[in-house]
């Protein structure tokens, strides 16, 4: 441990990440600019999260890393990796066990608790992104609530597919007033993201944003009255490995002739549904 | 209901060297309700020229012109747009209009413009045409493609779907019929009836037998220099 | 009566060179204005200044809003601007492409202001763009279509009912039958006449065309130089003008 400082970044960087996560957290769904580091790691791969994780990190903490809810993905391992060696913390796959998670495009199924804290890797931080390209004016948009082009997006989702067909990275409102982009996670976990006793903080590297949920935030997903929003996933199947009807899943091809089962994205929820299954049999 | 005092006007030519041309000078007449006023004179003396200066598209530059107590000397453009709307009627020689407008929409608008109802307004205009014998196949089309008379007829049903209490009539009767012509009389006389003042402009010496009471030649208007 | 919009002293300068100068009018509901003059004589200065498009050094704009009764635009917030933007005026465009969403449907276009002042339901926010399609004479077959695939004056029609389907009372527009032939034009200009008669809309509408003022204004303001030259009365200034300058413009007419 003396080749690096703790957790990869020198103190002041990680001084100045935290202060733009304070005031990301004062300021909840509110896109904060900070100085981005490089980090050894693509962009794309989540120099975000992992900047936002080790800002956070104490040597106490105990670290799960998940990549679209599983825990033996290359991203996962290879972060999860980074940190044992940079910081040497406890990692874990028990999202009940973790102080922090770090997430690439899920939320787990276990419900969260006070004290845990859950960061995102964010892509693109701006929802109004592909309706208006000027960061100026999305900028001042935001500035003046002037979202009625967020609504249209949804408008001509309806119009063209009878639907709101988006089915991840599905805009919120946060506390009635910003317009927030949850990161590409499906929008089955959007209700998660509401009232949540943990901290969630929300890291986009390359764009440079970080923002964030506090404990207990109002988090509502955008939708017309006449067509609510609903957190839909794949319908009509149970995982195939521990029968959860709750969770998400993740379909999987099993051979060349279209064979395929459902099972669930969060394997961490998956195991410990298995194990108990298998503990009462 | 008109009335008309010592009203002056001349034109300035900015671009021929700021050239003064007077054109009228102590113009004065007054027609009162229930009377028809023809304006007469030689071609060129500014018979029209004093009924545009009543109208207000040409500035009245001495004088006085009131129509129903509103003076139109220096008046501020919405009180002559009310005038108009509601007080004031002009049948013109010449029908202006957007092209592909169908005539009925045409001699509908003063009404419109007023806020009556479109179908009520439809139904009047479209009497007023049948009365003036148009017939009912051309009250879709835009009145650019139709002949001179039929025009000059729709140009009447506009200048009459209102009973403005004050009309201006520049040849109301020229190029129509015998047919329509007396039509046209009817209408003028009805309005006579209703009480309402019109000054007109009347070539045709029969038809301004049959309904002017007085004229008034506006050949003593004319600026003293050029009456020499 | 209280006035729709009271402009007092309005200048613009660029450096050394005049936008517009001195500029006052009052404006009553129900009134069409044109502004008419030629390229350069600081007329589309002078409608972006009123519209709060463009920052005036000197002047005031006092519009009678909907909400709080007359207050000068100049010095509200940007949000209080915006939300007018939205609810009490509208800006027609020259070019379609700067009023309208290319890549967004007709219907859409139309349903936005709706959604920006709040609408959240989509059978209503989609039956009134139907509705204010119909008025401005488009199929509503064509509603899901993209702008981009419309004809030049369907665009300007779509962008019309764009800005007047949350009802706005002063409606402001660049040469809105500019880039149109001249039979679309007519068609255009018997569209805005009826609505303007309907809805009671006040208009200021910039244009260098006489022909169009002709048909579709009560008063008219003639510009040059970034000064207010004439006005008056449409047929008046147009029949009988009194400044050299406008008698130049109306004498340069083509009749045909």
């Amino acid at each position: 441990m003396t080749e690096y400082n703790f957790a990869y970044l020198d103190e002041a960087t990680k001084r100045m990440i935290r202060r733009a996560l304070l005031k990301a957290v004062a300021i909840p769904g509110y896109q904060v600019p900070f100085s981005s580091r490089e980090m050894p790691m693509p962009y794309g791969w989540g120099t975000g999260g992992v900047q936002v994780t080790a800002a956070c990190l104490v040597p106490e903490d105990s670290l799960k890393v998940i990549d679209q809810g599983a825990d033996d993905t290359t991203n996962a391992v290879s972060i999860r990796s980074f940190f044992e060696k940079v910081a040497g913390v406890a990692t874990t796959e028990s999202t009940a066990d973790a102080s922090v998670i770090q997430t690439r495009h899920r939320i787990p199924e276990a419900p969260l608790v006070a004290g845990q804290i859950l960061v995102f890797q964010v892509p693109i931080p701006e929802p109004l992104r592909f309706l208006e390209p000027r960061e100026t004016e999305t900028r001042t948009m935001h500035a003046l609530e002037d979202y009625g082009l967020m609504q249209v997006r949804l408008y001509e989702d309806i119009a063209r597919h009878g639907e709101i067909a988006r089915a991840y990275a599905y805009p919120v409102k946060v506390e009635g007033r910003y317009v927030m982009d949850p990161s590409p996670i499906p929008k089955f976990d959007n209700p998660k993201l509401n009232m949540s006793p943990a901290l969630q903080l929300f890291g986009a590297g390359r764009e440079c944003r970080i923002y964030a949920l506090p404990p207990f935030t109002r988090v509502e997903s955008l939708d017309f009255e006449d067509y609510p929003f609903t957190p839909s996933k794949a319908a009509g199947h149970d995982c195939a490995i521990c029968g959860a009807q709750d969770s998400y899943l993740d379909e999987v091809i099993t051979d060349d002739s279209g064979g395929r089962m459902f099972v669930c994205s969060d394997t961490d929820y998956c195991a410990t549904r298995a194990a108990q299954m298998e503990a009462n049999a | 209901m008109i009335e008309v005092r010592d009203a002056g006007k001349q034109f300035v030519l900015h671009n021929q060297g700021g050239t003064v041309l007077p054109v009228m000078e102590g113009a004065s007449l007054r027609v009162g309700p229930g009377e028809c006023v023809a304006l007469t004179g030689a071609s060129g003396v500014g018979k029209s020229t004093l009924m545009r200066m009543i109208w207000g598209n040409y500035r009245c530059d001495a004088g006085s012109i009131r129509v129903d107590g509103v003076e139109l000397r220096n008046a501020a453009p919405r009180d002559v747009l009310a005038l108009r709307r509601d007080r004031l009627g002009y049948v013109s020689q010449f029908l202006r209009v957007i092209p592909r407008v169908p005539a009925l929409d045409v001699v509908a608008e003063p009404l419109l413009v007023q806020g009556m109802e479109e179908a009520e307004a439809r139904l009047q205009a479209g009497a007023m045409l049948a009365k003036l014998n148009i017939p009912q196949r051309l009250w879709g089309l835009s009145p650019t493609t139709f002949s001179g008379g039929e025009q000059q007829r729709v140009n009447i049903a506009r200048g009459f779907i209102h009973p403005w209490p004050a009309m201006l009539l520049d040849e109301p009767t020229a190029s129509l019929d015998a047919a329509n012509r007396a039509i046209v009389l009817d209408l003028i006389t009805d309005a006579k009836r209703r009480g309402a003042a019109i000054l007109g402009i009347f070539h045709d010496a029969d038809a301004r037998a049959a309904v002017c009471d007085r004229e008034v030649d506006v050949q003593g208007f004319a600026p003293k220099e050029r009456a020499a | 009566m209280t006035p729709l919009l009271q402009v007092e002293g309005l200048s613009k300068r660029y450096g050394a060179h005049i936008g517009c100068a001195d500029v006052d009018f009052t404006l009553w509901p129900g009134e069409v204005m044109g502004i008419v003059g030629e390229s350069g004589s600081g007329k589309s200065t002078l409608l972006n200044c009123l519209a709060g498009h463009l920052a005036p050094d000197t002047g005031r704009v006092i519009l009678d809003t909907r909400a709080h009764g007359p207050r000068d635009t100049l010095t509200m917030s940007e949000p209080e601007r915006r939300w007018l933007a939205r609810t009490d005026w509208a800006f027609v465009h020259q070019n379609p492409r700067d009023g309208l969403r290319m890549g967004v449907s007709a219907g859409g276009n139309v349903g936005e202001r709706l959604m920006a002042v709040g609408a959240r339901h989509y059978g209503d926010i989609r039956a009134q763009a139907a509705d204010w399609l119909t008025r401005v004479e488009i199929d509503t077959a064509r509603m899901d279509d993209r702008p981009s695939t419309f004809s030049g004056g369907m665009q300007q029609r779509v962008q019309i009912a764009r800005n007047l389907v949350t009802g706005p009372r002063l409606v402001f527009m660049d040469e809105p039958t500019g880039g149109l032939d001249v039979s679309v034009q007519a068609r255009l200009l018997d569209l805005l006449r009826g609505l303007v008669r309907r809805l009671g809309l006040s208009v200021v509408i910039v244009t260098h065309d006489l022909s169009v003022v002709r048909l579709l204004a009560d008063r008219l303001m003639v510009m040059k130089d970034g000064h207010v030259v004439e006005e008056g009365l449409t047929d008046q200034v147009l029949d009988d003008p009194q400044h050299g300058y406008t008698q130049l413009l109306v004498s340069s007419v083509l009749h045909v």
